[in-house]
């Protein structure tokens, strides 16, 4: 289903709510919202699609639009088949079909014209054959504001419209609907975090507004400082006092923070980033995806030290992945990034809880108050553990500079040889304990001898595509430290490989490269719009 | 029971004749008059930047993060935030503070937030062998300037007044007393304390002779007046040749920003309920 109108008409609100009514139906849902970077006017659509099994893309075929305007009727024709029923709000689109008298309906009900949506809403679920009670219901759960009034609407439009297309159920039961960004939310609360601090930059800006309303609900700190230096610097802060803490931005942001993480590296103070990519360089395209960030967050920031870094590809991965970063940055005292990106932060994703791992702040080595606390005593580890400022006896001391074990500045050579190798012994350590984990996801047809690579948010059209056509697909997940034994077991047998990126210098395929291992093609993409399966399709067409 | 050692044995390294000397030596003594008073030094953290002002952290034996250059103070404010029940004392230097992480001194300052920034203010970068900073007099000759300076510096006064500091000084490396007076002022001071130190650099910037014979002591009463505070401020812009006041310009209550939006603490199975109840609304 399409859903499309001006910026401002509430576009991706109204796909939540058909999101909600497929969701009520029995289908696993994706929804993808795209929007430009403005505030009024302008072109939003959103695009729901439901499907028996998991999903992460849409398809360039749809079956319904809901068009608020003209503009949407014309502009998304191509993706159109005699079919295809349109649903529109016949005030603003003169021409004949299946149109909804929306202001008509609105003054019947006395119905402020904010509530216009659902009258379209209520139009498309009488043409989808979808059982009034279902939309009852799912109105009732998921428009807390103005309910009643909002079902007189939607139920005016449900008896003036006749069914065209019924779509039918599934056996499934409804799950949980959650953005990308809501699902590492979820995750972060989930491992104890204590505080979220965050500058605005889109994609990552709704998990700053998701957790500002839910932070007294979850006994989350959220906090919106200056920039996103102060973010950084704040985040350590609250690491220093053993408060575990994420920190959001997209790469411009980012940038801003690389000083700040490299005294996380340096000092080893956990921190967890959500670096949540969109279409660069520099401002490039606010509003749309883009996996351009994987070599810069992967050596970001000067100097050396072990970081951990997670791309997880939908709603569920998110879930289970940033709990397991929260985790493991305090576990190692290190920085733990979760690599986004626009497709993920702001898509909505079918997530079933009863699927994720049990998370909980795992517990980490803590002082055990004997003799003199020394913040970075040496340990076969490389971990030292904790004290935090107001223990008792305790004098802890971080510093930014080279540092003796005591945390007191130092430039002789052998001690910063000693707390060099330290920090390299915490990173095998945090390698080790990661080979644990599946940090290389293979899906689709497992024999197959053509394998498409891929990383991130371009899960769900590789999964698809690879189930659908007889690929392998291969997904790093984790990407460091960089599970190499499991990404050479889960390419045994594969003759061809293929990386599919969104970005133009391929760069996960860039650097498995250094491994020996050379995608013998590249399909990419980089104009800042997801691939379809469709779109994939075609191009796996030319190149195998 | 005795007292804690309060200077570690990390070899000092601040020029003979620096400033410095001055301000440790004054946290030193409030550090060890608060053990003495029976409350404990667990609870407090010293924030530093980078630039000779920094290595505070490593020579008083205390909780210290040693940030980057501009970032003592969101670290501060950070780590007071985190947890309000620690005394968080800030030294920076001006280079630090006014340059470099300017922002970030006027946001603590706007949130009131209770924290005590103490910036050395010795008007050149010292560490980086003599510099300009924000606070160097008009035509200053440093080494990325020998033509002199072309620009008026920064009244840090004034700035902080705008700023909405809550707790507003001047004080002098040569005037032992009444500066730990101020800064001690400033940590009992519930809000943001904001104290400039003329500091002497021996090496770059050897101006006792200029603020000698300069300095007074400004009244201590209508410390309330804003208005006033301002035209205190203005009567020396660190540049021009004027009386330079010392002691408190400013200071009054206000609410602060730690004690402001507290969160209630929800962990283990209120939290996984808290969770659980999000999950099932979006079904």
């Amino acid at each position: 289903m399409l859903i499309g109108g001006r910026a401002g008409d509430g576009i991706n609100n109204a796909g939540a709510m058909v999101a909600q009514l497929l969701n009520r139906l029995g289908y696993r849902v994706y929804l993808y919202f795209d929007y430009p970077s403005l505030i009024r006017g302008g072109h939003n659509f959103a695009i729901v699609r439901g499907s028996e099994r998991y999903i992460g893309a849409h398809r360039n075929h749809v079956d319904f639009v809901l068009a608020l305007n003209r503009e949407t009727i014309d502009r998304h024709r191509k993706d159109y088949s005699p079919d295809t029923v349109i649903i529109f709000n016949a005030d603003q689109v003169k021409i004949a079909g299946n149109g909804v008298p929306v202001k008509a309906i609105l003054a019947a009900e006395e119905a402020p014209e904010i509530m216009g949506n659902s009258a379209i809403i209520g139009a498309f679920a009488r043409a989808a054959g979808i059982a009034w009670e279902t939309v009852d219901r799912v109105f009732r759960a998921h428009m807390p504001k103005g309910t009643e009034k909002n079902l007189k609407v939607a139920r005016n439009a449900y008896d003036q419209m006749i069914e065209i297309h019924p779509i039918g159920s599934c056996s499934n039961p409804p799950l949980s609907l959650l953005t990308g960004n809501e699902a590492i939310g979820v995750g972060l609360a989930r491992s104890g975090m204590d505080a979220y601090i965050s500058y605005p930059m889109t994609p990552s800006s709704s998990l700053l507004h998701f957790l500002a309303e839910q932070g007294p609900r979850l006994g989350i700190e959220v906090i919106h400082p200056e920039n996103e230096i102060a973010v950084m610097l704040m985040a350590l802060g609250f690491a220093y006092t053993g408060r575990r803490t994420a920190v959001g931005t997209s790469g411009g942001g980012f940038c801003l923070m690389t000083e700040g993480l490299s005294f996380a590296g340096m000092a080893e103070l956990p921190v967890v980033l959500l670096v949540s990519q969109r279409t660069g360089p520099s401002t490039g395209l606010p509003t749309y995806t883009g996996q351009t960030e994987l070599h810069f967050v992967m050596s970001a920031g000067q100097g050396e030290y072990p970081r951990f870094v997670v791309a997880p590809g939908d709603g569920q991965e998110a879930l289970h992945w940033s709990a397991v970063a929260m985790n493991l940055a305090w576990k190692f005292q290190v920085p733990a990034f979760i690599l986004a990106d626009k497709t993920l932060s702001e898509g909505t994703y079918s997530v079933d809880p009863a699927l994720v791992p049990p998370a909980a702040p795992d517990a980490v080595p803590v002082w055990d108050g004997s003799g003199e606390y020394r913040r970075y005593s040496d340990t076969p580890s490389g971990i030292t553990p904790l004290a935090f400022p107001g223990r008792k006896g305790a004098v802890v001391k971080a510093d930014s500079y080279a540092h003796d074990e005591a945390g007191i500045t130092t430039e002789e050579g052998n001690m910063v040889d000693l707390m060099t190798r330290k920090r390299l012994r915490k990173g095998e350590s945090l390698a080790r304990e990661t080979d644990r984990y599946a940090g290389v996801i293979t899906s689709g047809a497992g024999d197959a001898g053509t394998a498409l690579l891929c990383w991130g948010s371009t899960k769900g059209v590789c999964d698809e595509v690879g189930e659908d056509s007889g690929l392998k697909v291969i997904r790093p997940v984790v990407l460091c430290p960089f599970p190499l034994a499991q990404l050479k077991a889960a390419l045994s047998g594969v003759g061809k490989l293929v990386a599919v990126e969104e970005n133009a210098t391929a760069q996960l395929a860039t650097f498995v490269e250094r491994y020996g291992i050379v995608a013998d093609k590249k399909i990419l993409r980089y104009n800042g719009r997801p691939f379809t399966p469709d779109e994939l399709l075609a191009q796996l067409a030319g190149v195998i | 029971m005795a007292g804690r050692q309060i200077i570690t044995t990390a070899q000092n390294t601040w020029c003979p004749g620096c400033g410095n000397f001055s301000i440790q030596f004054t946290l030193k003594s409030i550090l060890e008059q608060r053990e003495k008073d029976g409350k404990s030094l667990d609870n407090v953290v010293l924030v530093t930047g980078i630039g000779c002002h920094a290595k505070m952290a490593d020579y008083l034996n205390v909780n210290s993060f040693y940030s980057l250059h501009g970032r003592a103070v969101p670290a501060a404010v950070g780590i007071k935030l985190a947890n309000p029940d620690l005394t968080v004392i800030c030294c920076s230097g001006d280079g630090d503070s006014y340059a470099e992480g300017l922002d970030h001194l006027v946001f603590a300052a706007k949130r009131n937030i209770d924290i005590t920034v103490i910036v050395h203010d010795n008007r050149v970068y010292g560490l980086t062998t003599g510099q300009y900073t924000p606070t160097s007099p008009l035509g200053f000759k440093g080494k990325s300037t020998p033509a002199g300076t072309a620009e008026f510096p920064f009244n840090p006064i004034e700035l902080m007044l705008a700023s909405g500091a809550t707790y507003v000084a001047r004080g002098y490396t040569r005037k032992m007393d009444q500066l730990k007076r101020l800064v001690a002022g400033g940590i009992a001071h519930r809000g943001f304390s904001f104290i400039d130190v003329l500091q002497i650099c021996a090496t770059f910037f050897p101006a006792a002779d200029y603020y000698d014979p300069r300095v007074y002591d400004l009244p201590e009463s209508g410390l309330e007046n804003f208005e006033a505070a301002c035209i205190k401020a203005k009567e020396w812009d660190y540049s021009s040749d004027a009386k330079i006041g010392l002691g408190m310009f400013y200071t009054r209550s206000l609410p602060t920003f730690d004690r402001h939006m507290p969160v209630p603490v929800v962990t283990g199975a209120d939290r996984d309920r808290a969770i659980s109840e999000l999950l099932e609304a979006r079904r």
